[in-house]
């Protein structure tokens, strides 16, 4: 209900109504006509988001699952997922920044980009499926996001968890890779000490899953494994025109 | 063609537990998913597992089917309170695509053997429940009496969202009035709990199941001072974000173990059971297994059941080695001399046996604790034997001089000596057990089952006796090394 008010008295009529289809405040409903990712997902706020105590980045732009029919989990090893990856479902897969509502088209699917944020560590995809009304098992999701840091930052570390496997590019380069049946587990993997640029840095992922819950986890780590918590992200300040590419990389 | 066929598949099940160089999992046919924890009840051991019914074992070694359930459902738990034993079972959930509306239900019965006049299950109650959608399924129900407030409580739920605990009441079986369920631990499954030395473990499956040979079940565990959490791993992870410390995962042609249950001996003995998704020596089928528990820097973890070799065996004690007591026979040569050869560098033939046995007496030869040399009264070759029966987990052993027949036996008077020839008698079979930390215990088949077993002990630092196993001393503890 509190997600509604703050909507509707910010004068956003239409993202109102939208969002009254969307976030009810009604916890989660079995019947299609009324499910939610409410309570698992707000969406995101204009203002920049600090990442959780933890430093759990919880805010995302979400692609509505692509179908990607899998009986089992075992079956992910390096080479299946990278192969499902690197197969290209819509344009500007590795380098579009998309603005909420944004629609691509994957095959006979219309696909639409949510901005949200996850109200847990976690981002439970399984939840934004569940609640949109789109396939839950045998799904592939795409995430970015986009973060502001103060300061260049060396030796930082990304650390990840998903169920089930996945990949993630911090600016356009791969980071990490989570392979073959897994569950989410915080700083599962964690990359090779990298650097986070001064302004802006662009976080991509992309996960999936057989049958099962499907959820991720992702935070940046410094030299002593503490979380970095001096960064925010910041979804309104990318726009559409943002992407990886115009970010310098110094892997 | 046919007979050709039959006669390679026959071939092939003979050979095949040869290769294996591990212990096999339990005699009989052990077939069972999600087994319920171990019981023993009119004086057999029991469990239940996935879709009604169990195994049952009069000396748990050897299983087979038999124990009954009624409910049907999905991954049952049994817990003794009083005279009384409260069984826990789900019905619905557990759904691949969907599906994960459950209940767990609660039932009594005083005895679990059907052929029992007691036998009959009683007062069904439903203690939790998931509707379908909520972040858990409530299946796979696990009971902990906390031995300490003597609360009972009931952990549930698989990888469809969180793990949960809610607490019973231990005189009806059911939910505690008002008990709300508390989230403990996600991305696992098959949960148990159990208590040692002030903290509550809560145990869990990871990885897939049922995908035979490729199932990636493995059973990890996380510990909390409270019973209701947070539970943390050694990585100070909490089960709730996906923590877990490994207790047990696939060996050897063991694949997928999973649903842990404690199986507490007494004495310091540990074991616990849990099924394999795939035992590659049964035709990838599922089985039930029971292996030592052993204790970490405060962790639990898998042993291994002992499965024989030829060994030295040592005493935790004084760190020498059970041997016949006869004379030491020397080596050929003697002092060599300091510093580098000045001559060619040959290897030094071991002692064999066929050098020292002629001067042994015939009779039987007295036992002691002597210095380890490796010599051939010092070398043991311990087999499992066939149809002897055996003790959870293992069957009986016998011990023998490497090379010959001459057997360690136990005598009337509570000594061990060796007799020239085994003989099968039950004074010559052997039960080992690996206690919790590491160490085994070496008993005779007469003492298994007693209520005070003597076992294999040494008195002083260099004589073997039968004595009173004291869990707290170093006495009646040995090491198993290769020669």
């Amino acid at each position: 209900m509190n997600t509604i008010r703050r909507i509707v008295t910010q004068g956003m009529c239409v993202l109102a109504i939208v969002a009254i289809q969307i976030y009810p405040a009604a916890a989660v409903n079995t019947s299609e006509a009324h499910r939610s990712v409410a309570p698992y997902f707000v969406p995101a706020g204009a203002a920049p988001k600090a990442p959780d105590t933890d430093g759990f980045i919880q805010r995302w732009l979400l692609l509505e699952p692509i179908n990607k029919p899998n009986r089992t989990n075992t079956m992910f090893t390096g080479t299946y997922v990278r192969n499902a990856f690197n197969t290209e479902y819509f344009p500007g897969q590795f380098s579009v920044v998309p603005n909420d509502g944004d629609k691509v088209t994957v095959g006979n699917q219309e696909l639409m980009w949510h901005a949200l944020d996850s109200t847990g560590f976690n981002v439970k995809l399984f939840r934004f499926a569940y609640g949109l009304n789109k396939p839950t098992y045998g799904v592939i999701f795409w995430a970015v996001t986009v973060i502001d840091c103060p300061r260049e930052m060396k030796n930082v570390r990304l650390a990840a968890g998903s169920n089930s496997a996945s990949i993630w590019w911090v600016n356009g380069k791969e980071a990490v890779d989570l392979f073959d049946d897994r569950r989410m587990v915080m700083d599962d993997v964690v990359s090779k000490r990298l650097t986070l640029n001064k302004g802006r840095n662009i976080i991509r992922g992309a996960v999936i899953n057989g049958p099962g819950l499907s959820d991720f986890c992702v935070r940046f780590i410094d030299e002593n494994g503490d979380p970095v918590r001096d960064i925010t992200v910041n979804l309104g300040s990318s726009g559409s025109n943002g992407d990886d590419s115009a970010v310098q990389s110094d892997f | 063609m046919k007979s050709r066929i039959l006669a390679a598949v026959i071939f092939l099940a003979t050979i095949i537990p040869s290769l294996s160089a591990q212990a096999p999992a339990l005699n009989g046919e052990p077939y069972i998913h999600d087994p319920s924890t171990i019981m023993f009840s009119d004086g057999k051991y029991f469990t239940f597992g996935t879709g009604g019914g169990g195994l049952m074992s009069e000396d748990g070694w050897t299983w087979r089917s038999g124990a009954v359930r009624p409910g049907g459902g999905v991954a049952p738990d049994v817990i003794k309170i009083g005279d009384r034993y409260l069984v826990a079972y789900a019905v619905g959930g557990g759904g691949m695509s969907g599906g994960h509306a459950s209940e767990v239900k609660t039932m009594w019965t005083k005895a679990l053997d059907p052929k029992s006049p007691e036998f009959g299950f009683y007062d069904e109650n439903v203690v939790a429940s998931s509707d379908g959608v909520e972040d858990c399924d409530a299946i796979d129900p696990a009971f902990l009496l906390d031995p300490v407030t003597g609360r009972l409580w009931l952990s549930y739920g698989t990888y469809f969202g969180y793990i949960r605990m809610v607490e019973l009441d231990p005189r009806t079986g059911k939910r505690v009035a008002g008990n709300q369920p508390v989230d403990v631990a996600t991305a696992m499954e098959a949960t148990a709990m159990m208590y040692r030395d002030g903290w509550y473990y809560l145990l869990g499956t990871h990885g897939t199941c049922c995908d035979g040979a490729n199932s990636t079940y493995n059973i990890r565990v996380g510990r909390s001072r409270n019973v209701t959490g947070p539970y943390v791993d050694n990585m100070g992870i909490e089960l709730l974000r996906g923590g877990g410390k490994l207790v047990v995962a696939a060996s050897g042609r063991f694949v997928g173990p999973g649903h842990f249950g404690l199986l507490d001996l007494g004495d310091g003995v540990q074991k616990f059971s849990c099924h394999y998704e795939a035992d590659l020596d049964r035709g990838g089928r599922s089985v039930l297994d029971i292996r030592p528990l052993l204790w970490k820097d405060g962790w639990p973890v898998a042993g291994d059941n002992f499965y024989g070799g030829t060994f030295q065996i040592q005493s935790e004690r004084g760190g020498l080695a059970l041997e016949l007591a006869v004379d030491f026979v020397r080596m050929p040569g003697g002092m060599r001399g300091f510093g580098p050869p000045k001559g060619p560098v040959t290897p030094v033939p071991a002692q064999e046996l066929s050098e020292v046995q002629a001067n042994w007496p015939s009779g039987n030869i007295d036992l002691r604790i002597g210095d380890f040399m490796s010599r051939p009264h010092q070398k043991w070759t311990i087999t499992p034997v066939a149809n002897a029966g055996g003790y959870p987990g293992s069957p009986y052993f016998k011990i023998v001089i490497e090379g010959i027949d001459r057997a360690l036996a136990a005598t009337a008077d509570n000594d061990v000596v060796t007799v020239p020839a085994f003989t099968g008698d039950p004074e010559q079979l052997w039960r080992i057990d690996q206690l919790i930390d590491g160490t085994y215990r070496i008993m005779p088949k007469s003492m298994s089952g007693k209520q005070d077993p003597l076992v294999l002990t040494a008195v002083g630092r260099s004589t073997p006796a039968l004595a009173r196993f004291d869990p707290g001393s170093d006495k009646g503890r040995w090491n198993f090394r290769k020669p």
